[in-house]
């Protein structure tokens, strides 16, 4: 649907000179939901406003079903955005707002206004059609932003992080709502956020960009488990990383050494051996186990207590800090106290052996 | 009263007495030239009783009627004129990638700021001088434009000061949703500009309103406006006549400053 391949912008020259998006490729299918995650800075917004029409490419080219984007001025790309902002026309009212788009195209009064109509049901703002956009909350803004946008009708839509404004419940809601009216609509959505929960909850595909490049691509599950950097690991949820020793290696299976002589399978790094690398391993993966039976043993150093589980803070004996998350429930053998000595431990085939 | 902390001026020496002073004489003379415009008698120095006479002579004065008009109806072109190259420039130095050159296109907007008037008002004699040669031309279109250039700047600065304040965002929203550049300009922009448009068009009237240097050079026999005949009229013999026009005129300015000082706030 939407290709974009070998996508760089610089901005400025000389000292000044910053790399935003860095030989950007990426191939994004019809109909789906596709995220683009990272930290602030990381050129994920650059690359939506690239698709958009805002941002005119250093190099590289964009082609939507065959079409070059590139030669079209945004107003001429059937693709639309909700921006983080929402963008809304001070001036114009609720129903205004979100026929903007059908006017500009032309379209007769009567579709307009069925349109609109469908849309403001879609979004559940019927009531509040000709309010001015300034008496609405922010909830109710962030539905007109995208009635707005979805209201032509477009081949693809591109938000900008549209939830960061709401508050935690609120954005619960709309990731959910969100989620359903992309499966209803079978419009393509390019999602940007920084919220890594938001990403794994909605999308199909998950692109993870750090410093202008895409570091990983693939399914919430895929970068979850099996992230292939220790930027991903570590961005994604939280992380372990052990020092290991890789003995041997065979297809995605590899034989690990942890540096209390312990030998363990873990899931191989595309094609890297030998010499020291990092094992990654998810808190909830791993367990609290006595000393003895442990991988590797130290001391228990603090126990955190959220509700639904408990985070175990292992300071290891070669001087890692080692986490490990345990549900609560009311039968749990309660069998560690802060400053006991006691082991970890984590099946085999968890682990994710990473390059550095 | 002052904070418990940090810096205040008015806790400095002399700071009110200084304040005091520059406030009287700021205002002083203009006061007295209202109170003036009330006397009964015939002198400007010496108060003989309130009276609303001068006002009643200069509203039946012939030479003053048409020179208000005259001034009304200059300062009127002007500010549509200057105010229309104003949104023009306006937007020409706000909704473009900086570009080498910038700033001087910006002081060449301003010039008339910086110019001194006179050095303009001789320019402007001597050239329309020619063309008056050339065409035969000689009626009030050249104060129109001598006035629309220097009102220009007057009128750029509270539009420019708007388009800036603006959100970008609005505009691309609309060029998303496929609004092609004219539209957004007159679907978006403009709705959310006409506070600055009307404060840069008042501010125009007010200032070519109150022209002397310039109008003085440029104008042919027979074309005062008011303040070019007050000043004629002081050379000859001086009435409180001159102090109740120049009451009104005060008023008009004032009133249309403090207008433009509201309209300039609008929000939307």
């Amino acid at each position: 649907m939407i290709e974009i391949s070998g996508v760089s912008k610089t901005y400025g020259t000389g000292k000044s000179r910053f790399l935003a998006l860095d030989d950007v490729s990426v191939t994004i299918a019809q109909n789906e939901f596709f995220t683009l995650l990272g930290p602030s800075g990381c050129g994920k917004t650059t690359l939506l406003r690239v698709i958009a029409g805002f941002v005119d490419p250093t190099a590289g080219s964009v082609t939507m079903e065959g079409q070059d984007l590139l030669r079209s001025p945004p107003h001429h790309r059937p693709v639309n955005t909700v921006f983080q902002s929402y963008a809304l026309f001070p001036h114009l009212t609720v129903r205004q707002n979100i026929s903007f788009g059908l006017e500009m195209l032309g379209k007769p009064k009567d579709e307009i206004a069925q349109t609109v109509g469908e849309m403001m049901a879609l979004v559940q703002m019927e009531q509040m059609a000709d309010r001015e956009t300034s008496q609405i909350s922010g909830g109710q803004q962030q539905r007109v932003a995208l009635a707005r946008a979805l209201a032509p009708k477009p081949k693809v839509l591109l938000l900008d992080e549209p939830l960061s404004a709401l508050d935690f419940k609120l954005r619960k809601e709309m990731q959910i709502e969100l989620k359903r009216l992309q499966t209803e609509t079978g419009i393509t959505f390019v999602f940007v956020t920084h919220d890594q929960e938001e990403a794994l909850t909605m999308s199909d595909r998950i692109a993870v960009m750090n410093a202008g490049s895409i570091r990983q691509i693939g399914s919430p599950r895929d970068i979850y488990d099996h992230p292939a950097e220790r930027f991903v690991a570590d961005f994604i949820g939280d992380t372990n990383f052990l020092p290991v020793e890789v003995l041997s290696s065979e297809g995605t299976e590899a034989q690990v050494r942890l540096g209390s002589g312990q030998r363990i399978a873990a899931r191989a790094g595309d094609g890297r051996e030998g010499g020291g690398v990092t094992l990654a391993v998810r808190p909830e993966h791993a367990r609290i186990v006595p000393e003895a039976e442990g991988l590797a043993a130290g001391r228990l150093s603090n126990l955190v207590y959220f509700g639904t589980d408990t985070h175990y803070h292992v300071d290891l004996d070669d001087g890692t800090r080692f986490v490990v998350r345990a549900q609560n429930n009311p039968d749990m053998f309660q069998h560690a106290a802060q400053g006991d000595r006691v082991g970890i431990a984590f099946p085999g085939g968890v682990g994710q052996v990473l390059r550095d | 009263m002052a904070r418990a902390t940090g810096f205040d001026i008015r806790r400095q020496y002399g700071f009110t007495t200084i304040a005091a002073i520059c406030f009287i004489s700021l205002y002083l003379p203009v006061i007295l030239l209202v109170v003036y415009s009330f006397n009964a008698g015939s002198s400007v120095a010496i108060w003989e009783g309130f009276s609303l006479r001068w006002y009643a002579s200069a509203w039946a004065n012939e030479q003053v009627q048409e020179a208000t008009v005259r001034s009304l109806i200059i300062a009127f072109w002007a500010a549509l004129i200057s105010t229309s190259a104003a949104v023009l420039a306006a937007l020409a130095t706000t909704r473009v990638r900086p570009y080498r050159g910038y700033s001087a296109v910006f002081a060449t907007i301003n010039q008339p700021l910086m110019v001194p008037e006179i050095v303009t008002a001789v320019a402007l004699l001597i050239f329309f001088a020619g063309i008056k040669v050339q065409t035969g031309y000689t009626g009030l279109g050249y104060l129109v434009i001598a006035h629309s250039a220097f009102c220009i700047p007057f009128a750029y600065l509270p539009i420019r000061a708007r388009l800036q304040g603006m959100d970008l965002t609005l505009e691309q929203a609309a060029s998303d949703l496929y609004a092609s550049p004219f539209q957004v300009f007159r679907r978006i922009t403009l709705p959310q500009l006409w506070p600055g448009i009307l404060a840069g068009a008042m501010l125009a009237f007010v200032i070519s309103l109150d022209d002397v240097v310039i109008t003085e050079f440029v104008k042919s026999a027979g074309q005062d406006t008011l303040p070019t005949y007050m000043l004629g009229q002081l050379r000859r013999v001086v009435t409180p006549e001159v102090n109740a026009i120049s009451t009104v005129l005060l008023g008009i300015s004032v009133t249309m400053v403090i207008a433009f000082f509201f309209v300039s706030r609008i929000r939307k």
